[in-house]
């Protein structure tokens, strides 16, 4: 660890903190369809659009309105880009003729299964790539169907928040707002001027922008070399901002043409969690007491800090086999002396390797400039609970917000009996049904975690099979004993928390595992925008009730301990038993020198 | 009529473990083993099933012959599950407990009853239980009345200690509020005619036997929103155990070891579900019914006590709950010229016959100044009653007269004597009614004007300490009074209540309730009249005096049997503890969860990834409580798993402490006790357990 590691992480959370309020204040503007500085501009758009779709922005809906609005939406969007990937071989902008007769040895084939998976990981903002992209996919679905759902899955997380936000804040009502106004509000006010100046700004920084076919090369060795190419830039802002996380390229953010310099590299990471921490903010605003998304934040930040700082200091400390036979670790990237350099891009040395993976696993990005599979198992403790906790330390953009809403809504109610009132969150009484919903939202994702990983881990599949060639699904993983567990574990913690990275070390490209992950990318997203969907509606019909000397305080520093004591508490001992004989054992077995 | 003295709870205050109870309900313990009795708490219902799973494995284990050792774990196991499912079952049992010997105290008194029943101008001696809605009876004195109804004839005194618990009489009467009688009171004097206003089985002393054993119980809207929360967190618990299954058969398939036995897995679901609070659940709410029971009010349902809780806004009636019930001489205000002593003369002359609270109240505000009670034989002096034309009293002494009264009737008085009105009166009497007190102006046919005597509501003591509290709790006191605005204003700033309804009528009560509600607030009242019923209706807590209507009574959610309307406060203060203690042992119960998962953890896994078959693998480093064995560690987390819910029974039943203040300040207080003491105090108390099974031998010491 260094003074100059750790001011980076400082120096990133201080941004984070600068850009809460401006950015949070905006989006207030643009989910309440208030004028603000872009209206002037943009405003004829948004008439022409809902003119264009004949939609009235103005309905209001209830949330099954809302529901099936939104359900429907994804619905045709997932089809729409199982489509064009089944057929990208008859389609325009595929230079390197993927899918076609005469394609390259070394592409893959978009197979149904992959398919499904791939417009399922993408309709869910999940990313998870059980494909490498510079050899699979053509520019087009590249565009058309990957960066498009990239998004506007962003814009459904988006509006699902709004409606949570609006259920707290209104009162003996049905109508949460339109769905269509929503996600396209956001989509022309936010996404689409960051996108243009965000793509600008990695195209200076080098980031390649191309129709062109990839380039062949001669190494110094005199091999030849493929380099891809193509509109990686156009793609990438919406990757981080989206808190999508699915590369163009299979190096991800440690590729230098997706991540080029040390500038982007931090600009990526504050784009990750820039709007997860302004949508606390447009919470507090539209709730009429800021300081409660301002709680909200904090028990993100020291979530994330907390996570970054046992990362950091893991990946410092390193791999204790290496010294014992005196193995040299030191390198001298960014001061780092020693410490677990394994899988780590040594243009970002390990204080920002930890931060990024750290804040792509905190909020679902899942985007990587490093192995995740190579950090010690310390540090992979600390991945994988960020995913478990149900991706609500920031999250995605909007799902971080709901979902910490949820806990925030459980915490009130497990300790608010104890002010002796019947508890009470923002004014509105939480009661039998709020519970209920709450508790499905856990179950939903505790589900899919355990039972989908345990599956994966005792039924015995016949190899060679049509479902997995490599018959049990645990011969699949590349690593033995506790790690082969955790890349597991991994693949539907991530899959479930909608993160998209990988742990790497396991293939997941056979109809088995594609499937099973697509469930449970669905479970993760739309199994748990209902609970919350229903929710809102349950919340905005209620009355705001006064708030008194005797209402159970929300806004203390004394909520930020007590709701991230019970996300550690619920949440973490959910997942403690198996994590036991993943990450813990191995660290202790590491220390044994024994290595898997 | 003593054996009809049988619910007095404030005489007979009973100790928590009451042998009689504790006995009753280890009995019940066991009849509640009922399958259909468990079902309906999911917690405990799982650990049914588990302790049904594993004495099953042990009957099979036993037949096939496993070593003595492991067999004498898995008896234990077995033994401290069942444990823990009758601690439950004691519990609630024991909460039970009470309101049965209650009940069946009442029952052993509504003996066999008979009435005089007219029908058709003859009179019938038939049983009460045959008497309907309708009929018509007479009761004379020495007679119990046999069931609820409405006096429409007679006045007559009625001991009603069996019901209140009051032994003082009370006075029964045709029409106006005080006609209603109850089944199983006793005619003291003179007679009654009665008609019979409920239908067999339905007397509010059925009504209350079935309250108070709880046969009626219907969970509350909160305590199904806990269970929901609860069962919520049993499946998730279920999904993380089912699934160490699976994960540690892959872990032994990697590095050897030993897969986790049943006994094992279950051991570990049932200290991770929660137990305790799961456990104590109903064991709370019916205790918190029993609570208010205690204070000898009747709670219609716990969703009425739970209510209570959240109140919001408390209508107060000024008398009786906040001044004393009657305005007191306070001070004498002599008219310039005359001496306070010559004033306090003539007021208590003038009061002496004056039976009146108020008249009393003279008299012995005037033994202040120095006059002490004199004798006046009966012939030198003629006493003056209070009349409702002259609207004053007073007495003649020779040719002397002394008049009091109110300061127009005085005025009145003076002129017709033809003597002068000072403009000093007026000015005193005007002072005195801005200040929200009552003026009673003094005079004499000799001089003319005295004073004025100052007489006053007197703010009970200690009420302006309960509003502040209340205040902190964030609840809003509102004063209700007939008086004018202006005395109104007066008591209420003396009273410190948050804000007052003057000359309140049934209508205005009802709307400002209305107004609250609409606000989002809950409202509490008390009320007795006929006329109160809508208001005791529409409020969300309302406490019937059990002096009131009949009407009154099935208006309100619950009925004062002592008719004391500052009850109110403590059956808020019941309702807030209530929550508070669910929500503390809620938080206690989860809390426990991580010191359990570090005993039953390491155990489980022990002899994963061990470096040779049979020693200790990596994860016994997660023993970090240092127990002796895996056994031990076991042992050590269900045992404590269960007795804690036995320790944990005195403050189910009680209630934890409550003092008011802040919402703020009382999670922050609650939370250290149950939230941070939750998380340490399993570390010791599973320690403790684990050395004491090695030091018995119930368990290897490595």
């Amino acid at each position: 660890m260094t003074a100059v590691g750790w001011l980076q992480i400082t120096v990133f959370a201080l941004a984070l903190l600068l850009i809460t309020k401006p950015l949070g204040i905006f989006l207030w503007h643009v989910m309440e369809g208030k004028p603000q500085f872009l209206s002037k501009i943009l405003g004829p758009v948004e008439q022409l659009t809902y003119k264009l779709f004949g939609v009235d922005a103005q309905e209001e809906m209830n949330w099954l309105r809302y529901g099936q609005a939104l359900l429907a939406f994804s619905c045709v969007s997932t089809l729409f880009t199982y489509a064009i990937l089944r057929i990208q071989g008859l389609l325009p902008f595929n230079p390197m003729h993927f899918s076609m007769a005469d394609a390259p040895s070394w592409s893959t084939q978009v197979t149904p299964d992959l398919a499904f998976n791939t417009a399922m990981s993408f309709a869910t903002n999940t990313n998870w790539q059980a494909y490498s992209g510079e050899s699979t996919m053509s520019y087009l679905s590249q565009m058309l169907g990957l960066a498009f759902h990239n998004w506007i899955s962003a814009a459904v997380g988006f509006a699902v928040a709004a409606v949570l936000i609006r259920g707290f804040s209104r009162q003996n009502t049905a109508g949460l707002g339109n769905f269509w106004a929503d996600i396209s509000r956001f989509s022309l006010y936010v996404l689409f001027p960051a996108g243009i100046l965000y793509s600008l700004f990695l195209v200076w920084q080098g980031v390649p922008q191309s129709f062109d076919a990839y380039k062949v090369a001669t190494t110094l060795e005199g091999v030849s070399q493929w380099i891809p190419l193509g509109p990686i830039a156009s793609q990438e802002w919406i990757k981080m901002l989206g808190i999508n996380g699915g590369g163009f390229l299979n190096a991800n953010s440690s590729h230098p043409f997706e991540n080029p310099t040390p500038l982007t590299n931090f600009v990526q990471m504050v784009s990750i969690f820039a709007l997860p921490a302004a949508l606390t903010y447009t919470f507090g605003k539209s709730v009429g007491d800021t300081r409660q998304g301002w709680v909200l934040l904090s028990v993100m930040l020291i979530l994330c800090l907390a996570g970054t700082a046992l990362c950091y200091s893991a990946e410092a400390i390193g791999n204790p086999n290496f010294d014992r036979l005196g193995v040299e670790t030191s390198s001298k990237v960014l001061g780092d002396s020693g410490g677990n350099q394994e899988g780590k891009e040594l243009r970002f040395g390990l204080a920002n390797s930890a931060l990024f993976a750290d804040v792509t696993t905190a909020a679902s990005c899942g985007a990587v400039n490093s192995m995740h599979d190579s950090f010690t198992p310390v540090s992979g403790l600390v991945l994988l609970l960020n995913m478990q906790l149900g991706e609500i330390i920031f999250g995605g953009v909007g799902s971080g917000l709901y979902g910490m809403l949820i806990y925030a809504v459980l915490t009130v109610f497990i300790a608010g009996l104890m002010v002796g009132r019947t508890p009470e969150y923002l004014c509105k009484k939480i009661e039998k049904k709020e519970v209920k919903l709450a508790m499905l939202f856990l179950l939903v994702s505790a589900f899919s975690i355990l039972a989908l990983t345990a599956i994966s881990t005792c039924c015995d599949l016949p190899a060679k099979g049509f479902l997995n060639p490599q018959g049990a699904p645990w011969n699949n993983i590349n690593n033995s004993g506790p790690h082969g567990l955790s890349e597991i574990l991994y693949a539907f913690s991530s899959a479930t928390g909608n993160n998209g990275s990988a742990f790497a070390g396991i293939s997941v490209n056979t109809p088995f595992y594609n499937t099973l992950l697509a469930v449970a990318m669905f479970a993760g997203r739309f199994l748990m925008i209902i609970p919350v969907l229903v929710m809102a509606g349950s919340l905005a019909s209620k009355k705001l009730v006064p708030a008194t000397s005797g209402t159970f305080p929300t806004n203390t520093w004394l909520f930020v301990v007590l709701l991230t004591g019970v996300i550690l508490i619920v949440g973490a001992l959910t997942f403690f038993p198996v994590l036991t004989l993943g990450p813990i054992v191995e660290q202790f077995l590491m220390h044994e020198g024994r290595l898997f | 009529m003593n054996e009809l003295d049988i619910i007095t709870p404030k005489k007979q205050s009973r100790p928590l473990f009451d042998p009689p109870i504790v006995k009753r309900a280890i009995g019940d313990a066991f009849k509640k083993l009922h399958p259909m009795h468990l079902a309906k708490n999911p917690v405990m219902f799982v650990v049914a099933v588990g302790s049904f799973i594993t004495t099953i494995l042990l009957v099979k284990n036993a037949c096939t012959g496993i070593s003595s050792a492991k067999l004498l774990f898995e008896f234990q196991v077995t033994l401290w599950l069942w444990f823990t499912v009758l601690f439950a079952n004691f519990a609630e049992a024991m909460a039970e407990g009470r309101g049965k010997a209650q009940a069946d105290n009442l029952k052993k008194g509504r003996k066999e009853t008979t009435a005089r029943r007219e029908l058709n101008g003859n009179v019938e001696v038939v049983p009460a239980t045959a008497l309907k809605k309708d009929d018509v009876v007479i009761v004379s004195a020495g007679e119990v009345i046999p069931s609820d109804g409405e006096v429409i004839e007679g006045v007559a005194t009625v001991n009603e200690s069996a019901i209140t618990g009051e032994s003082a009489p009370v006075i029964r009467e045709s029409g106006g509020d005080r006609s209603a009688v109850t089944g199983g009171t006793t005619v003291l004097s003179d007679w009654l005619r009665i008609r019979i206003t409920v239908d067999p089985g339905q007397t509010f002393l059925d009504r209350m036997i079935s309250l108070v054993e709880g046969a009626q119980r219907q969970k509350t809207p909160n305590e199904i929103a806990l269970d929901i929360l609860l069962a919520g967190l049993t499946i998730i618990f279920l999904l993380a155990v089912v699934t160490l299954l699976p994960f540690s058969i892959y872990s032994v398939r990697a590095g050897g070891g030993e897969v986790a036995d049943p006994f094992q897995l279950i051991a570990l679901l049932v200290c991770l579900i929660p137990t305790t609070i799961g456990g104590l659940l109903s064991a709370i709410g019916i205790a918190g019914m029993d609570r208010v029971l205690q204070h000898n009010v009747l709670a219609m349902s716990g969703k009425a006590v739970e209510a209570a809780g959240d109140v919001d806004t408390l209508l107060l009636d000024k008398t009786g709950t906040i001044t004393l019930g009657n305005r007191q001489a306070v001070e004498f205000v002599p008219l310039g010229g005359i001496s306070a002593q010559e004033l306090a003369d003539a007021a208590q002359l003038s009061s002496l016959s004056d039976e009146t609270p108020e008249g009393r109240s003279v008299v012995v505000l005037a033994k202040e100044y120095g006059l002490r009670e004199r004798s006046i034989s009966e012939g030198e002096i003629e006493f003056i009653p209070f009349s409702a034309q002259t609207r004053m009293s007073g007495v003649n002494v020779n040719a002397r007269e002394i008049r009091k009264g109110a300061s127009e009737a005085i005025f009145k008085y003076l002129t017709g004597r033809g003597l002068a009105i000072p403009s000093e009166l007026s000015k005193i009497v005007t002072t005195i009614a801005q200040a929200g007190g009552t003026p009673l102006a003094v005079a004499d046919n000799q001089r003319g004007a005295l004073g004025v005597i100052h007489l006053k509501d007197v703010v009970k003591g200690g009420m302006k300490d309960r509003f502040v509290q209340l205040r902190s709790m964030g609840i809003r006191t509102v004063m209700i009074t007939g008086d004018n605005p202006l005395t109104a204003a007066a008591i209420a700033s003396e009273a410190g209540v948050d804000d007052y309804l003057a000359e309140a009528t049934p209508e205005t009560k009802m709307k400002l309730i209305r107004q609250e509600q609409e606000g989002g607030r809950l409202v509490a009242m008390t009320g007795d009249g006929t006329n109160d019923a809508p208001a005791l209706a529409a409020a969300d807590v309302g406490v019937a005096m059990n002096s009131g209507t009949q009407a009154a009574k099935e208006a309100g959610n619950m009925i004062d049997l002592d008719s004391n309307p500052t009850k109110l406060i403590e059956v808020v203060e019941i309702g807030k503890q209530l929550l508070m203690t669910r929500g503390a042992l809620t938080t206690f119960s989860i809390a426990n969860d991580v010191a359990k998962y570090f005993a039953i953890l390491p155990s489980m896994f022990g002899t994963l990834y061990a470096l040779s078959p049979g020693a200790q693998g990596p994860l016994w480093h997660l023993n970090i409580m240092r127990l002796p064995s895996p056994e031990s560690a076991i042992l050590g987390a269900v045992i404590f798993n269960a007795l804690i819910i036995i320790v944990l029974i005195p403050l189910a039943l009680k209630g934890i402490s409550y003092k008011p203040m802040t919402a703020q300040a009382l999670l922050s207080r609650n939370l250290l006790i149950y939230g941070v003491g939750g998380l340490i105090v399993p570390f010791p108390g599973i320690w403790i357990f684990a050395q004491l099974l090695v030091v018995l031998g119930l368990a290897p010491s490595n």
